[in-house]
């Protein structure tokens, strides 16, 4: 028993620290990298242009909830004036950065997985080495370097998005003034909250995307199953640890910065 | 500059790979000349792909000696390596496409990332490349919209589009009909011919590799027991060889001992 818990440990110091290495090895490999900006441009796209409409999606009904539930207890104690407050400093602080990252993994991490285990399953990764292309430098590091930038636009969108959203069910069905709305909006961000929630969104871009290509990366070690079955564990890991991290490391970062 | 005429291209001396209790190669030795087509023989599980994926650098071997123009690939001589990778391709069995870039991007890309020509001569040289392999006409198309043979061809035009002195084949004609084999194996010995490259092809296929070849070697447990040209190859008399060379005999003998109903004893495959 306590052989196997230290067996279980050991791996697990064992896979953190290759995950470390390997998101080393992809910030090492920008170096020197041929024509990366396409790449990164190419990676911006499927971050951005193709998680555009679930980020669109979610964050318009993140705000309408956020709006109605914040309006009818608000309400309680005759404080509906304070719905702006409420919902702008909810989404900038934490449900911006953290829903949006989230629906970023399920669209672009999912597929980043998935992409990278069939490319090793089918020896595209070996071709690049052959070929004397770094794999890192032109698998992992574009998307990397993309999602710094992505994963802040993202967010910044989801949270204007999520703002309109509470003022639509504020003052279009509940009857708030829309003036006293977005006052308390703009009274109530200040610059903190909004170095919080960029911060918050580049270190989830950070973690989940390279959380995300290293179990891609490495669906040939998966030692629960071969080929496509491999991916898809690949797959599931990557997502289950890249959505537990981002609560993990939203927790973290908010007891350091408020 | 390429290796002196007398000198071996690539020389493998002594290589030792084991996986876990498995050993699969137990010292193979292989000479290459350079301008030559060789061909590894050898049954399926033999060790042949090992060997290639370990002068690939894709499989690292426990031990054992790889020279390359006379210079060791082993670790530690990076610079020998990236020059080994820059002068050497490799043809995967299974092709290795990258299938969501299209043919004339699938040949451009070693050029894109290896080196710093710009767009236009690499795009020139790409369609080059696919011309000189038949395929300028489907220059905008993926693979899975190719077949099998085309997409053999598509590796090839990716393989020397770098215009490299050694291309290593691994097993080019696995899984295709006879036609198919021989008309890969046409078109290896083609342009291997056409662009001077050296050619190390690993197979299983010995009519086709004795015809195409200019020497053959076979590799048995892990071992090379056997390298010289065609015509010694079919004259040895050694053991494993005759066997290998017999096949279709024994083949014949077995079928014919079926049909007579007698016992049949068991053989290691």
């Amino acid at each position: 028993m306590l052989r196997a818990l230290g067996r279980y440990s050991l791996s697990i110091v064992h896979e953190l620290g290759d995950y470390a290495l390997f998101t080393g090895q992809a910030f090492r490999s920008a170096v020197g990298a041929r024509r990366l900006w396409r790449r990164i441009v190419r990676a911006g796209f499927e971050q951005g242009v193709r998680c555009l409409p679930v980020i669109l999606i979610v964050g318009m009904f993140t705000g309408l909830v956020l709006g109605l539930q914040g309006y009818y207890v608000l309400n309680r104690f005759g404080s509906e004036s304070l719905l702006g407050t409420l919902v702008s400093l909810s989404l900038v602080r934490e449900l911006g950065p953290a829903l949006a990252a989230l629906m970023l993994v399920g669209q672009a991490g999912s597929a980043l997985a998935a992409e990278l285990g069939i490319q090793r399953n089918t020896e595209q990764i070996a071709a690049l080495e052959t070929m004397g292309v770094s794999s890192h430098a032109y698998l992992v590091t574009p998307r990397l370097l993309a999602a710094l930038v992505v994963y802040p636009m993202q967010t910044a969108l989801f949270v204007t998005v999520g703002l309109w959203g509470g003022s639509l069910s504020g003052s279009l069905l509940l009857g708030l003034e829309p003036g006293v709305y977005w006052s308390a909006v703009e009274h109530a961000i200040k610059s903190q909250d909004v170095r919080e929630c960029f911060t918050k969104a580049t270190t989830f871009g950070l973690l989940t995307i390279s959380l995300c290509a290293y179990h891609g990366f490495n669906a040939h070690r998966c030692s629960s199953a071969t080929g496509a079955r491999a991916v898809s564990a690949s797959t599931t890991r990557a997502v289950v640890q890249s959505s537990i991290i981002v609560l993990a490391a939203d927790y973290v970062i908010t007891s350091f910065l408020v | 500059m390429g290796a002196e005429s007398n000198q071996p291209l690539l020389r493998i001396e002594g290589l030792f790979k084991r996986f876990e209790e498995n050993v699969v190669l137990d010292g193979a030795s292989l000479n290459v000349a350079p301008g030559s087509l060789v061909s590894v023989l050898g049954r399926s599980g033999a060790g042949k792909s090992v060997l290639l994926k370990c002068l690939a650098d894709v499989v690292r071997p426990d031990s054992g000696s790889i020279f390359f123009d006379g210079k060791p690939l082993g670790v530690g001589n990076d610079l020998a390596r990236a020059d080994f990778r820059r002068r050497c391709s490799f043809l995967f069995q299974s092709n290795a496409l990258f299938d969501s870039l299209t043919a004339l991007e699938n040949v451009a890309l070693p050029l894109e990332q290896t080196t710093d020509l710009p767009d236009k001569e690499i795009r020139a040289r790409s369609l080059e490349a696919l011309r000189q392999i038949e395929l300028e006409a489907h220059q905008d198309r993926y693979p899975s919209q190719l077949s099998g043979g085309m997409q053999k061809r598509l590796a090839l035009a990716r393989a020397i589009v770098t215009r490299p002195e050694l291309v290593l084949f691994d097993e080019p004609t696995a899984g295709l009909d006879p036609l198919r084999r021989n008309a890969v194996f046409a078109m290896i010995a083609k342009y291997q011919r056409q662009f001077g490259f050296t050619a190390l092809v690993v197979t299983h296929d010995l009519t086709e590799a004795l015809i195409a070849s200019d020497r053959v070697a076979l590799l048995d447990k892990g071992r090379m027991c056997f390298e010289g040209t065609p015509a010694e190859f079919s004259a040895s008399t050694a053991t494993m060889v005759g066997e290998f060379r017999d096949s279709a005999d024994a083949l014949g003998r077995t079928i014919a001992a079926i049909r007579r109903g007698e016992a049949l004893q068991p053989e290691d495959s």
